[in-house]
């Protein structure tokens, strides 16, 4: 039995340590880019506090800034939530909406665009949604005495999402065609155009409360890929386990799907990619996968804003830049989640 | 994937081929080339007509309403005071043109419809669903050019594949004169006073008609220029650093949440157009000013919008002109009150 041992400290620093500097010049890529002219000196005397162009001002710290922050967290929250639901399902083609957070968040916020509701309401009915729908799910797993059986969980996860998904056929079925139907087509695209100073603020909580569990349980989950009976064994629950994990993992997807509308790939793509550099040791993988989809989502943002005047649907960016690397990475052989 | 018959193809084929050719419209008393080029029996007198799509709908109740057989999509509850009696209380029966129909063709045939009429874009697509509903259900199909610079003359088309010239006429000439109002207020607005204009659209004001877009061709034809000349001919999502960098003068928007929200919204301020005041809701009933559907309705736009780009310099009373167009063209003469609930002052 392959017996986990105490994470290699020095290079896990060095590569986290790596990492963070990426990370830092991704978000400063960021700060730097987009449409509007503002040179690299004005972002730094705004930065120092120079109040003298008000729409400057306006620019950078109610438009620009939230909005890097925002690709940020929203990244970090699909890539972590991906490794975390791919540990405690021990399948490496699990993505974070496999239980149907995704398509429940999103009927949830087309239903709102369908109801006329400001944004704000709109975003919390995509997040409640969501957050019922993964309940719906585990209820009927517990119902059909499915109960710690991973196979039954997805089944149920297929169903609902369908059900959602054909919620979301429908509300564009009744949507008025000239207004809200174009704005429920670009939502379920995913962008980030939209993002507030505001929603980066009530997002942040969310995602500190689902990512924080995630983080500090780390190295129990890890043991969740060695199946139930070894983590028995040293002496982790599993089913409860797995149960804290779904929860953390799908209020953090929830809440990144409500913000960004839904973005496909970062959950399932970089766990993989993150694998290639720490294993597939869950405790040495979080943190890792956490700072690259943030960089990641931080600059396949900033390329939505600025390789055309009009905004790139970050699905459509994700799959089109994810989709080679990940095949080019099975061409290399590497099957980097086995053992 | 659906398999095409090859007759469909070479029928589609030949459409094209005589659309490229010649896409005139012609008229000689039982057939008609349309916009299509596709020459089209048509009973002499249609009192049953269908509309394809919500811009054919608008077209076909101002020319002949008691033939109108549905509506495509339902009337909204408010704007039914503004649409005749009898009318305003038609089914929807759904719609044919574009993707995916929301029309069941027996509700079409059991609607007792006599020929299908559409306004809008001509080009492949739809030559080809007019060819394929005409061969399926065995109506006539008339496709009729939808773009604004043939608004004028589509209604007198229009007029005459309904049998009803003289209505077709009245109202063309008002169009026209519209027109050469709007042509002689635009002599004397020199370039520097004419808008950059954003068309804010979705409830975070970031939907877009691009310019060249059918949706906002209007603005062009008032004078304004739309800032969003962006990659692509139909809507767009911009970024509101995008639209800072823009700088529009004025910001018209359909969506009401929209408009009440934006001048609080901090992303917005800084905008000339949001600094001034300037963002202006289009309104929406029976059919919207500027697009919703992109019919002959954008008339009442295009005397909105010269008052809302070139308040200094417009003539004549707006709200008198709007219920002047309303009664003319929707048959229901709105009172003062209503027309200054509509236009929202």
């Amino acid at each position: 039995m392959p017996r986990p041992s105490r994470p290699c400290w020095v290079s896990e620093r060095g590569l986290l340590a790596l990492l963070v500097a990426g990370l830092i010049a991704a978000l400063l890529a960021g700060a730097a880019i987009g449409p509007y002219p503002l040179a690299l000196g004005r972002i730094l005397a705004l930065l120092a506090g120079d109040p003298s162009v008000a729409q400057e001002v306006t620019v950078l710290f109610n438009i620009r800034l939230p909005r890097v922050l925002a690709a940020a967290l929203v990244g970090a929250a699909l890539a972590a939530a991906g490794a975390a639901y791919q540990s405690a399902f021990r399948n490496p083609l699990v993505s974070p909406d496999i239980l149907g957070v995704s398509a429940g968040t999103g009927f949830g916020a087309v239903l709102g665009i369908l109801l006329g509701m400001p944004v704000v309401v709109i975003q919390l009915m995509g997040f409640g949604m969501g957050l019922a729908t993964v309940a719906l799910v585990l209820l009927l797993t517990l119902a059909l005495r499915g109960g710690g059986q991973v196979l039954v969980m997805v089944l149920c996860g297929i169903a609902i999402g369908a059900l959602a998904g054909a919620g979301i056929s429908l509300v564009k079925l009744l949507a008025d065609p000239d207004n809200q139907l174009p704005a429920i087509t670009f939502w379920l695209m995913g962008s980030l155009a939209g993002a507030k100073r505001g929603d980066v603020l009530a997002t942040l909580p969310v995602m500190l409360v689902g990512l924080a569990p995630l983080i500090a349980l780390r190295w129990r989950i890890g043991l969740l890929s060695m199946g139930d009976e070894t983590a028995r064994t040293l002496g982790v629950e599993a089913g409860r386990l797995r149960l804290l994990v779904i929860a953390c993992a799908t209020l953090v997807t929830a809440a990144a799907v409500a913000l960004a509308g839904v973005i496909g790939w970062i959950g399932l793509m970089v766990p993989h990619m993150t694998r290639m550099l720490t294993g597939p040791r869950f405790d040495r993988l979080l943190p890792a996968t956490l700072l690259i989809g943030a960089g990641f989502m931080v600059l396949v943002d900033t390329a939505a804003r600025s390789i055309a005047l009009m905004e790139v649907p970050l699905g459509i960016l994700t799959a089109v830049t994810g989709a080679p690397v990940f095949v080019w990475l099975l061409a290399r052989g590497a099957r980097p989640w086995a053992e | 994937m659906t398999f095409i018959p090859a007759r469909r193809l070479w029928s589609g084929a030949l459409a094209l081929s005589l659309a490229l050719a010649s896409p005139t419209f012609a008229f000689d008393g039982r057939s008609v080339q349309d916009a299509t080029g596709r020459s089209v029996a048509l009973p002499a007198d249609p009192q049953a007509v269908f509309a394809a799509g919500p811009p054919a709908a608008v077209l076909l109740y101002t020319l002949k309403p008691d033939s109108m057989v549905g509506w495509v999509t339902p009337l909204r509850p408010s704007s039914a005071p503004y649409v005749r009696e009898g009318v305003r209380d038609l089914p929807a029966l759904g719609r044919l043109t574009g993707q995916g129909d929301t029309l069941n063709l027996e509700v079409l045939l059991s609607s007792g419809a006599e020929m299908i009429v559409d306004y809008g874009t001509v080009n492949d697509t739809y030559v080809d669903l007019a060819n394929r509903v005409q061969d399926q259900a065995g109506l006539p199909y008339v496709l009729i050019d939808g773009r604004f610079p043939n608004l004028a003359p589509a209604l007198r088309q229009m007029a005459e594949v309904l049998n009803v010239p003289a209505r077709g006429e009245e109202l063309a000439s008002y169009a026209e004169a519209r027109l050469a109002e709007l042509d002689q207020l635009l002599d004397t607005v020199p370039e520097v006073e004419r808008p950059k204009v954003y068309l804010a659209r979705g409830p975070e004001g970031l939907e877009t008609p691009a310019r060249g877009s059918i949706n906002a061709e209007i603005i062009e034809r008032v004078g304004g220029t739309n800032v969003a000349a962006v990659e692509t001919r139909g809507l767009a999502t911009v970024s509101p650093e995008q639209v800072q960098a823009w700088a529009p003068d004025v910001i018209i928007t359909i969506d009401r949440g929209f408009a009440a929200g934006v001048y609080d919204m901090p992303e917005w301020q800084g905008i000339p157009a949001v600094q001034n005041r300037r963002v202006y809701l289009a309104p929406s009933d029976p059919f919207g000013f500027i697009d919703s559907p992109p019919s002959i309705n954008r008339l009442a736009g295009l005397i909105w919008l010269q008052h809302k780009f070139y308040p200094q310099r417009v003539q004549g009373d707006l709200a008198a002109d709007i219920a002047g167009f309303y009664g003319l063209f929707y048959g229901v003469t709105p009172d003062a009150a209503t027309v200054s609930a509509l236009l929202g002052e």
